[in-house]
Parts: structure tokens; C-alpha cells; sequence
């Protein structure tokens, strides 16, 4: 029977490279849609300024949206609602989050950019949505947005609209990235306290 | 019409056999067995043919359940408004008759069917993992208890339809979907150790003198699907049990608000799920490839191109996935790449359907009941291949995803098409099962019974669908409502015809006109060289299998 | 004939199913824009298509069927292969579904081409309503099922637009390229409008787009495709296409409409007018799910009535309705009613089936706990 041991011996070995390859499809759908842009995903982390000449025979209308989410007493308002930019410019849009609830809280805002081919060509330098946030009750706190549309954006693009969702934070997410040793940066206003390398 | 007419042909594959190929009813008793009776039997039995039974037994079992669920489903869409059930009972029923019919009903009376039929077909004396092929199917009855029981936990069973795509599977699931997961987890091990089994029993016990280019299609395509499961459910194993961390652990998966993806999900379900469609009619066309010739009496048409086929259906079917997901706004290459994949898969597919047609060509052709069941399949699951053809253009896609026309197309590949196959197989290796001929007549009236149902049933969902339906849903607008009655009065019928199946099954099991060992005239695979019923233990001594040139 | 039963009823639903396509529609709408009628045209051009192939494959499988009966004498001919027949039989599908790509990728590309709007609208999917949000003109709101309980539980005859029919449609101008965003703030949700051929998945967290530019003034009728909880059949799309002139004076008015609504916010309200206002707001919004009586359909949506945290905790009720609850189909309201619709209708949920507290909510109490 040493046959059908080899036979039962290799499925067995591509069974558990299947099994982990579903796993690993997650961080390969990351990255996979990073590099492509489906889905309007944004880098999460800060990036460079790319120091380039401004084109300004071009100008793009960037346009922000904010929303809020079930449970969650904040609110989060953009500032400045649209604004027209050249691309390769650096842009500094303000929001501010308001927690008009009676508790202290965590929240994350999550990004999305349309059309999603426009999220290749947004970098963030600076933003708010890079780490989770904590509010006192009644808190309110202004964030900055510093961003660049590169000079490579197609020019079929012609508006970019970002749109903000705030989510709260409970504390078995909390707990899961604190397991998953990527512990969110506390963030109150003025001092930010990284938890871990953010 | 007399099904049972000498030989006309000689035998393709000659066979010398020492032994237990003398033809005779009275040789069954020499494969008495002597170890537990009774239950116990039944629970310890290693033997292939016996565990291929438990598995028809389940399967058939499953089909009436589920069959039941879509009546209570058809009953309250039979005109508008809310008459029977509230939204919340009809979404569990939806969600179960998919999980039931797709896990419960169609995979295992598959598996069932390769635990009899391959060991006889390819010569080998049982399955190459006995205990293991026991454990795989008593897997089976406990998964589909603990799914079951969910309808009866607080909140309910599952309501987030048989593709559950998150978060309104996780998130916003009711409390009992922890046990939904693991029951799914037992059938999928189930289903997996059956496959490995099968692979093992394939590639080691083949006849001596048996070359893979002369096993029967039957074993071609279940060697396929065998390969299909290994590599999917692994998969579909690790979406759920992402969806359980994501609901008792508190991780982000597929959760926006931590960061995750919804449409992650759909991504990786599809990517099981698509394969997954694939596994549920691969064997079906092996059944087909078996019966069409016999009964056209004639060497089916393009064997090596048939295994090709199967093989590049099996390859392109890891291709298509997102076809299911064209208006999830995926980008636009995303969308040209799989329209183009998905179109490729009707090749393939249609020269199968071509070779069954030149099989029928120039033949001697006769209509017991497994033909009637396998020409109907050829019809009825074209026309599903047709709806698919028409889904696959992406830009009318948006016009038709998520409708009835889905539905319709869906069913018709399944219905007509895998379950009418596996009723095709009953019929045709009934008389080797239990050594009496099914009654004709009953057969003749389940199928037609059958066929008027099926198409009363699904053809009116097209147009439904095309007329704005969406799928899911309780109630509907006025103006869906001739072609929902039409649906339902032929959800009915269907329905109550599979009682004629039944019983046929045991009247076929008590008695009936005797079966030699070569059943059917047109027959010519290996299992028609064991008497007819096959005794408990067949091929002890393996036969000398001597190939005819493709 | 063995089998005239079978005959018999193939031929009467064949009847039947007639009369009821000539009634009613069968087909895919031609829809209202252009690239309506162009997926119509290649949903008819595959159909045609899938028709001749069917016919000449059909036609020769049931000739061999009838030509080569057993029954009738034929003797099987013994050949089983034939390398130029299935070389042709692969090689033009292979042409047909080429012809079949070119346009379909053409129309695909339009499909694609949001850019150059002339109005943008935000579109969120809620268990169990749609919200619209005209981007940049102060103008949004929900978008309720109207069909009365009683036409669903057959105690009332339907109504010609039953289930398809809204408090707010969408309104939108003829003529102008209207660019979608789409998104949820719970499951993912689908919004179809056959006549528009628009269909895009409306997924928490994420924002889709799509586009179209209606040509005919009229009523266009949809609905949620994506099953999305209890209520999924129960979310219609309805959108209102008129003239651009009309549009504007439409949308100008609800501005005003919108600044009327929020200067109530400074005045105090007694108790019946908040009762009458909370209980519209109460039947058109919170009854779909909570029930009209209030009884509500636990355990997922709790009893308002006799029940004792709802009575005690007036707090925590305004709370609730003011953000949601998370993780459950408990949306926050504060986005899509105005602080005088929240205040009516916890005023309304605690005085009325019995539950009298006496409370009464103000909008400038809801107004200052927004800000």
C-alpha cells in the first residue's frame, strides 16, 4: 500500500498549503489591491511628499464626504467640503471630530477614494485615519489632511471624492490588535503615544 | 419497449476474470458478511458498497428536506403578499434549502455514487481507505443534525442565503451562526477525506493493464472533482473561520469598521464557490458519458477530447470567480478579464455537450428511463449553459445579476442538470445494486412527471427575472405574480413526483424482474462483468483488464 | 400516448404563460437612456445568438433521436472520432464569442466613464430604507417604503405600485449626467433601477460609483437586489426624472424646505404637535421594524411597549435613536432626521400604546446634544 500512503501523503501536503493559502489570499488581497487600486483602498500608513514640479495646466476637484456610523456618538465634519487642486501640489485639508456623547471613546475613520484608479495616485502624508482615536465626552478635536495627487494621474480623472466613515472602536478590536501585536496608536489631542510601531 | 435485448456489439474492454465473474444471482451469498449486524452493522461497515449506500440513503433524505424548504418557499411566493411565513422563517428557509441541497443533497449522492461505482469500474476490490471512508460519511448525519438544529435556537438558523456573504453573516448574524460554521466544517472534512480517498483508490488501484486514458469518464470526472474539493475546501474552511474569529474574537476581517473588507469576502467565498459549481456537475457529465452510449449502443464520441474538456472546465473554473460579483464595483480590467474567462468556459463545455450528440449520431438508440434522464440532462442543462452563456456579458450582467434569471439559470444547471444525472445513475445501476430491473413505468412517469415540473418550475423565473425580480425576496410587485403562480404550481408538482422515485427505489430493493450481470445490453465497463446484485465483496482477485485502442 | 398527461399540461402552461407575457412584461426593459438600450441590444443579440445555436444543436440531437431508433431497426455505425469535425466544433464557438466581446467591452467602457458629472448624489443603503444626498446643496433624506401593513397582510387590496412605492423618490433632471456614490452604513445593499440600468453594490465602507443621464421625464421603478436582512424585499428605488427647469425650482424649494426644517429647531413645541409629528415620523420610518403597535419582533427588535428600560431611561432612549447601536440594525438616526423628527418621535414612542410617560422631548435638546 505504499502507493496509496504517497497518494494520501501529497494530498495531505497540498491540502494544508491550501488551507494557509486562504489565509495568506488576505494580506495578498491587500496588497494585490494597493498595487491595482481596486477598491479605492489607500495606503494606511503615512508616505513622502513626492517634491515635484506642480502641473498647473491641470486642476482637479478633490472632493470630501464624512460619515458617521450606528453607535458612535461623534461626529466628524470636514472643514473645507471641496477643494480644486494641481496635481503634484501638497493640499492641507482641516476635520474635526466631536464626541457629543457622555463617554470617552475610541473611533476610526476609514477611507475610501472614487473613482478607486485615484487612490494610486493619492498620497497621504498626514491623516487622521492612519490610527485609531480617542475622545473624552464632549471632546472636540481638529485633524489635519496633507495630501498629493501625483503628476502621473490620468487625465481622464477629473474628480477624486474622498469619503470618510467613522466607526467606533469596541474593545474586543482593541483587544485583537493588541494580540496581533499592532497595538493602535493612542491619539489625544496634541500627544500621540504609539502603542507599537504604527 | 423491452430494455433487454441481446447483445448486439461484443464488449469493448475484454475481460478475463478468475473467480467471481460467472454471472450467476445465487453467487451474492458468497459475500455474506460475518461481522456485527443490525445498527451496528450499519456504523462500523467499511465496506464501499454499503458505505456507498448510507451515502444515497443521506443524500436522498437531504433532497427531501431541502425539497421541503423550497416548497415552503414557493408556497408563500405562490401569490403576493404574506400569507404563510414572515420574512424572517423564509430567509432561514432560502439560506437552508441552498446549504442542504448544495452540501446535504447533490455533493454526497455524488460521493455515494463514487463509493459504489468506482471500485467496480476500475476493478479494485473497495475503496483504497475503508475506515477512513466510514468516518467521512458519518461525519455527514451529525454536520446536518447540528445544521438543522439551528432552526430551533433562539434567533433562529441561518438567514444570510447558502453564499452568507458578510457582514450580515457575521456582524449582523443571528447568535446560532457559530454552529452554522461548524457544521459547515464537518461536511467540508467530510467531503474532503472523501475526496482523498477517491484520489488514492483512482491512482492505486486501477486493474492491472488499466491506463488512466481507459478508465471510464465517470472515474475521469470524479478523479477531477476529487482534485477540485483538495484544492477549494481548504479554502471555504478558512473563510469561515474567518468569519468565526471575526464574530467571537473580535478581529477585522471583513469588517469596514476595523479595517476589513466585505468585498474580501466575496472574493475568497467565489473563489471556493466557483470550483464548487464545477464539483457539482463534473461527475454529472461523467454519468452522461456512461449512459449515452450504452443506450445508443454506440463508442462514445471523442473520449480523449471529453477528458480534455473536463480538465480545462476544471482549470479556467479557478478563473471566473468574480463573474459573480460584477456589480460589486470591481475596476474595469477586473471586469474585461473575467467576462473573457467566463465566455471561454462555454468551449468546453459545448464540445462535451457535441460529443454526447455524435455519440447519439448513427447509433441504435432506445429509451429506458436512465436514457430519458441522461437526454434530458443534454437539453435541459444546455439551456442553463445557455442563461450562462448571456450572464457572462458583463455590461447585461448588471441588468440581470442578483434577479430570478439567476436563479433560473442556476437551476437549471442543477436540477435537470447534476440532480437529473444522479437519478440517471440510480436508474441505471439499480439493477447491479439489487439485481431487479427498476419498474419502467414507474420510471417513465417519474420522469416525465419530472421534466414537466422542472421546466414549469424554472422557465417562468427567466422572465420573472428578466421583468425586474430580484431574488430573495418574500413578497413581490403585482406584476410578478402569473409567472410566481406558474412557479410554484410547478414546484409542486416536482416536488411530489420524487414520492414515484422513491417508490421505485424500493420497489426496485423487493423485487422485480431479474438483472444479469450485463444489464444493459449497450454496457460495457467492468461493472457489468460482477453478477447483478454485486456481491459484498467483488474483484478480491483483481481482472486482467485489457484496453481497446481510443 | 403514454404520456398525454405530460403533453397535456406542457400545453396548457404554455397557454397560460402567454396570456401572462402578453399581459405583463417578459423581457429586459429598453430602459431610458442610451446606454440602456445598448446592454438591451446585447442581451437581445446573445439571446439570438443562444436561439440558433439551440436550434441547429437540438435539431440534430432530436433527428438522431428519431432517425436512429433502436425500435425501428437502426444499426449503430461504429465510428468515435473525428480530429476535423471536433477541431470546427471548438474552433467556431471560439469566432462567435470574439464577435460577441468587441461590443460588449465597448458598452462596458461607457459603463465605466463617470467622469464630467453635472450632479453628484450620495446613495446609503440602511436596513431597510435608501438615503439620498444631493452632494454640495444641503439636500438629503430617506427614502421609505408607503405601502400599508395591511396590503401586505392581504387585509387591504394592493395597490397598483404595490411595494414599489416611496415617501421621497429620488428626484432627478433629464438630460443631465448624473454621477452615483454609493455606499452603506450596515450590510451590503444593491440599488437597481431597471429602467436606468444601474445596478452597484452598495458596501459599508466603501464607495462605488456609477452614472447615468435619463432621457424621458417619468417614474422609474426598483428595488434592493442584494439580500440584506429582513426587509430586503421590502426597499424599493423609486426615481423621479423631470425637466432640468423643474428640477431646480424642485431642488431650490427643498433648500428652503431643509432651512424651514431646521428653524423649528428654535422654537418650543407642545405636546400634540410633537405627538402628530412623531407619530407620522414613528409609522414611516421606525414601524417597518419596531411594528406599528410598538410591539416590535424580538428578539432582534425589541418591544417598545411594556418595556421597563425604555420607560425608565429617557437618556439612554435618545441615545439609542440619536446613534444607533452598533452591530445591530439600530441605525443612527441623527444622519438622516432633522432634530425636529427626532424629538416628535421619542416624544411619540414614550406616550404612546399606554407607555405615558409624560416626557416630552424638545428638538433644541436633541439640536444640543448634536453639537
Amino acid at each position: 500500500m505504499t502507493g496509496v500512503q504517497r497518494t494520501v501523503t501529497r494530498t495531505l501536503v497540498v491540502l494544508l498549503a491550501m488551507f494557509v493559502f486562504a489565509f495568506a489570499l488576505v494580506p495578498l488581497y491587500d496588497a494585490f489591491c494597493r498595487v491595482t487600486g481596486i477598491n479605492g483602498k489607500v495606503e494606511n500608513t503615512a508616505q513622502a511628499l513626492i517634491r515635484d514640479s506642480i502641473d498647473e495646466s491641470r486642476v482637479i476637484t478633490v472632493q470630501f464626504i464624512t460619515r458617521g456610523s450606528p453607535g458612535l456618538p461623534w461626529k466628524l465634519e470636514v472643514l473645507d467640503r471641496q477643494v480644486r487642486v494641481h496635481p503634484g501640489a501638497a493640499t492641507e485639508v482641516h476635520f474635526a471630530f466631536t464626541n457629543h456623547g457622555k463617554q470617552a471613546g475610541w473611533g476610526r475613520a476609514v477611507p475610501s477614494v472614487s473613482p478607486s484608479e485615484a487612490s494610486l495616485y493619492m498620497r497621504k502624508v498626514t491623516c487622521f485615519c492612519f490610527q485609531e482615536q480617542r475622545l473624552d465626552a464632549g471632546e472636540r478635536y481638529e485633524a489635519p489632511l496633507v495630501f498629493q495627487l501625483t503628476r502621473d494621474l490620468p487625465d481622464d480623472i477629473k474628480t477624486v471624492t474622498l469619503v470618510y466613515t467613522l466607526y467606533p472602536v469596541d474593545d474586543k478590536t482593541l483587544a485583537a490588535k493588541v494580540l496581533a501585536n499592532e497595538a493602535p496608536a493612542i491619539v489625544v489631542p496634541g500627544i500621540a503615544v504609539p502603542g507599537g510601531e504604527a | 419497449m423491452a430494455p433487454k435485448l441481446p447483445p448486439q456489439l461484443p464488449p469493448q474492454n475484454r475481460v478475463e476474470q478468475a473467480g467471481d465473474a460467472s454471472g450467476t444471482a445465487g453467487h451474492a451469498d458468497a459475500g455474506y458478511h460475518h461481522g456485527p449486524k443490525g445498527l451496528l452493522r450499519w456504523l462500523l461497515t467499511t465496506n464501499h458498497k454499503e458505505i456507498g449506500t448510507l451515502y444515497l440513503i443521506f443524500s436522498l433524505s437531504m433532497f427531501f428536506i431541502g425539497g421541503i424548504f423550497a416548497l415552503v418557499v414557493r408556497a408563500e411566493l405562490f401569490q403576493p403578499g404574506l400569507q404563510l411565513v414572515q420574512p424572517e422563517f423564509f430567509n432561514q428557509m432560502t439560506t437552508m434549502h441552498g446549504l442542504i441541497m448544495v452540501f446535504g443533497a447533490v455533493m454526497p449522492g455524488f460521493v455515494g455514487l463514487a463509493n459504489w461505482m468506482i471500485p467496480l469500474q476500475i476493478g479494485a476490490p473497495d475503496m483504497a481507505l475503508p475506515r477512513l471512508n466510514n468516518f467521512s460519511f458519518w461525519l455527514l448525519p451529525v454536520a446536518f443534525t447540528l445544521l438543522l438544529s439551528t432552526l430551533l435556537m433562539p434567533g433562529g438558523g441561518p438567514n444570510f442565503g447558502w453564499t452568507f456573504y458578510a457582514p450580515l453573516s457575521t456582524t449582523y448574524s443571528p447568535p446560532s451562526t457559530t454552529f452554522f460554521i461548524l457544521s459547515l466544517h464537518m461536511a467540508g472534512i467530510s467531503s474532503i477525506l472523501g475526496a482523498i480517498n477517491i484520489i488514492a483508490t483512482i491512482l492505486n488501484l486501477r486493474a492491472p493493464g488499466m491506463r488512466m486514458m481507459d478508465m471510464p469518464l465517470f472515474v475521469w470526472t470524479w478523479l477531477i472533482t476529487a482534485f477540485l474539493l483538495i484544492a477549494v475546501m481548504p479554502v471555504l474552511a478558512g473563510v469561515i473561520t474567518m468569519m468565526l474569529l471575526d464574530i467571537n474574537f473580535g478581529t477585522s476581517f471583513f469588517n469596514a469598521a476595523g479595517g476589513g473588507d466585505p468585498v474580501m469576502f466575496q472574493h475568497i467565498f467565489w473563489f471556493f464557490g466557483h470550483p464548487e459549481v464545477y464539483i457539482m456537475i463534473l461527475p454529472a457529465f461523467g454519468i452522461v458519458s456512461a449512459i449515452i452510449p450504452t443506450f445508443a449502443r454506440k463508442r462514445l464520441f471523442g473520449y480523449a477530447s471529453m477528458v480534455y474538456a473536463t480538465s480545462s472546465i476544471a482549470i479556467l473554473s479557478f478563473l471566473v470567480w468574480a463573474h459573480h460579483m460584477f456589480a460589486v464595483g470591481l475596476p474595469l480590467v477586473a471586469e474585461l478579464f473575467f467576462m473573457y474567462t467566463t465566455m471561454l468556459i462555454a468551449v468546453p463545455t459545448g464540445v462535451k455537450v457535441f460529443n454526447w450528440i455524435a455519440t447519439l449520431f448513427q447509433g441504435s438508440i432506445s429509451f429506458e428511463t436512465p436514457m430519458l434522464f441522461a437526454l434530458a440532462f443534454v437539453v435541459l442543462f444546455s439551456i442553463g449553459g445557455f442563461s450562462g452563456l448571456m450572464l457572462a456579458i458583463a455590461p447585461a450582467d448588471f441588468q440581470y445579476h442578483d434577479t430570478y434569471f439567476v436563479v433560473a439559470h442556476f437551476h437549471y444547471v442543477l436540477v435537470p442538470g447534476a440532480v437529473f444525472a444522479i437519478m440517471a445513475a440510480v436508474y441505471y445501476w439499480l439493477p447491479k445494486w439489487t439485481g431487479h430491473y427498476p419498474n419502467e413505468r414507474l420510471g417513465r412517469w417519474h420522469f416525465w412527471t419530472s421534466v414537466v415540473g422542472v421546466n414549469l418550475t424554472f422557465f417562468p423565473m427567466h422572465f420573472s427575472g428578466l421583468a425586474g425580480m430580484p431574488r430573495r425576496i418574500p413578497d413581490y410587485a403585482l406584476q410578478f405574480a402569473d409567472f410566481n403562480m406558474a412557479s410554484s404550481i410547478g414546484a409542486l408538482l416536482f416536488g411530489t413526483s420524487q414520492l414515484l422515485f422513491v417508490l421505485m427505489i424500493i420497489k426496485c430493493v423487493r423485487g422485480g424482474e431479474k438483472a444479469p450481470a450485463k444489464a444493459w445490453d449497450g454496457a460495457v465497463d467492468l461493472e457489468w462483468t460482477v453478477p447483478s446484485p454485486a456481491p459484498l465483496h467483488t474483484f478480491e482477485t483483481p481482472p486482467r483488464f485489457q484496453h481497446q485502442e481510443h | 400516448m403514454r404520456n398525454l398527461p405530460g403533453v397535456v399540461a406542457a400545453v396548457g402552461g404554455s397557454v397560460w404563460l402567454t396570456r401572462s407575457t402578453l399581459v405583463h412584461g417578459w423581457n429586459m426593459p429598453l430602459g431610458v437612456t442610451a446606454l440602456s438600450r445598448d446592454i438591451h441590444g446585447l442581451h437581445m443579440t446573445i439571446f439570438w445568438i443562444c436561439v440558433v445555436i439551440g436550434v441547429v444543436v437540438f435539431g440534430v440531437m432530436f433527428y438522431s433521436l428519431f432517425r436512429y431508433r433502436r425500435s425501428k431497426g437502426a444499426k449503430a455505425s461504429l465510428f468515435h472520432e473525428n480530429t476535423k469535425v471536433e477541431v470546427i466544433w471548438t474552433a467556431v464557438p471560439l469566432l462567435i464569442l470574439i464577435g460577441m466581446a468587441l461590443p460588449a467591452t465597448a458598452t462596458l467602457k461607457q459603463m465605466y466613464d463617470a467622469k464630467d458629472a453635472d450632479l453628484d448624489v450620495m446613495v446609503t443603503g440602511q436596513q431597510w430604507r435608501w438615503h439620498y444626498e444631493y452632494l454640495g446643496e444641503d439636500v438629503a433624506f430617506t427614502s421609505n417604503l408607503t405601502t400599508p401593513r395591511d396590503q401586505i397582510d392581504g387585509l387591504a387590496a394592493k395597490g397598483e405600485n404595490y411595494l414599489l412605492e416611496v415617501d421621497e423618490p429620488l428626484v432627478l433632471p433629464v438630460g443631465r449626467k448624473v454621477r452615483f456614490l454609493l455606499t452603506s452604513d450596515d450590510v451590503v445593499h444593491s440599488w437597481w433601477v431597471p429602467d436606468l440600468a444601474v445596478k452597484q453594490d452598495a458596501i459599508p465602507g466603501f464607495v462605488n460609483e456609477n452614472w447615468v443621464r435619463i432621457e424621458t421625464p417619468g417614474t422609474y421603478r426598483g428595488q434592493c437586489t442584494e439580500l440584506c436582512g429582513r426587509n430586503h424585499g421590502f426597499m424599493p428605488v423609486v426615481v423621479e426624472a423631470m425637466e432640468p427647469e423643474a428640477f431646480d425650482s424642485w431642488l431650490a424649494e427643498r433648500k428652503q424646505a431643509a432651512a424651514r426644517e431646521a428653524s423649528g429647531v428654535d422654537r418650543e413645541w407642545t405636546m400634540d404637535e410633537l405627538m402628530s409629528r412623531g407619530q407620522q415620523v414613528y409609522e414611516s420610518i421606525c414601524a417597518s421594524c419596531h411594528q406599528v403597535d410598538g410591539s416590535g419582533s424580538p428578539p432582534v427588535f425589541p418591544a417598545l411597549t411594556n418595556n421597563p428600560a425604555l420607560i425608565a431611561e429617557r437618556d439612554r432612549h435618545i441615545a439609542t435613536v440619536i446613534n444607533g447601536v452598533a452591530g445591530k440594525p439600530m441605525p443612527a438616526f441623527s444622519s438622516s432626521l432633522s432634530p425636529v423628527e427626532i424629538a416628535a418621535v421619542i416624544t411619540y414612542e414614550r406616550n404612546a400604546w399606554g407607555n405615558d410617560t409624560g416626557d416630552s422631548v424638545q428638538p433644541s435638546e436633541i439640536q444640543a446634544r448634536l453639537e
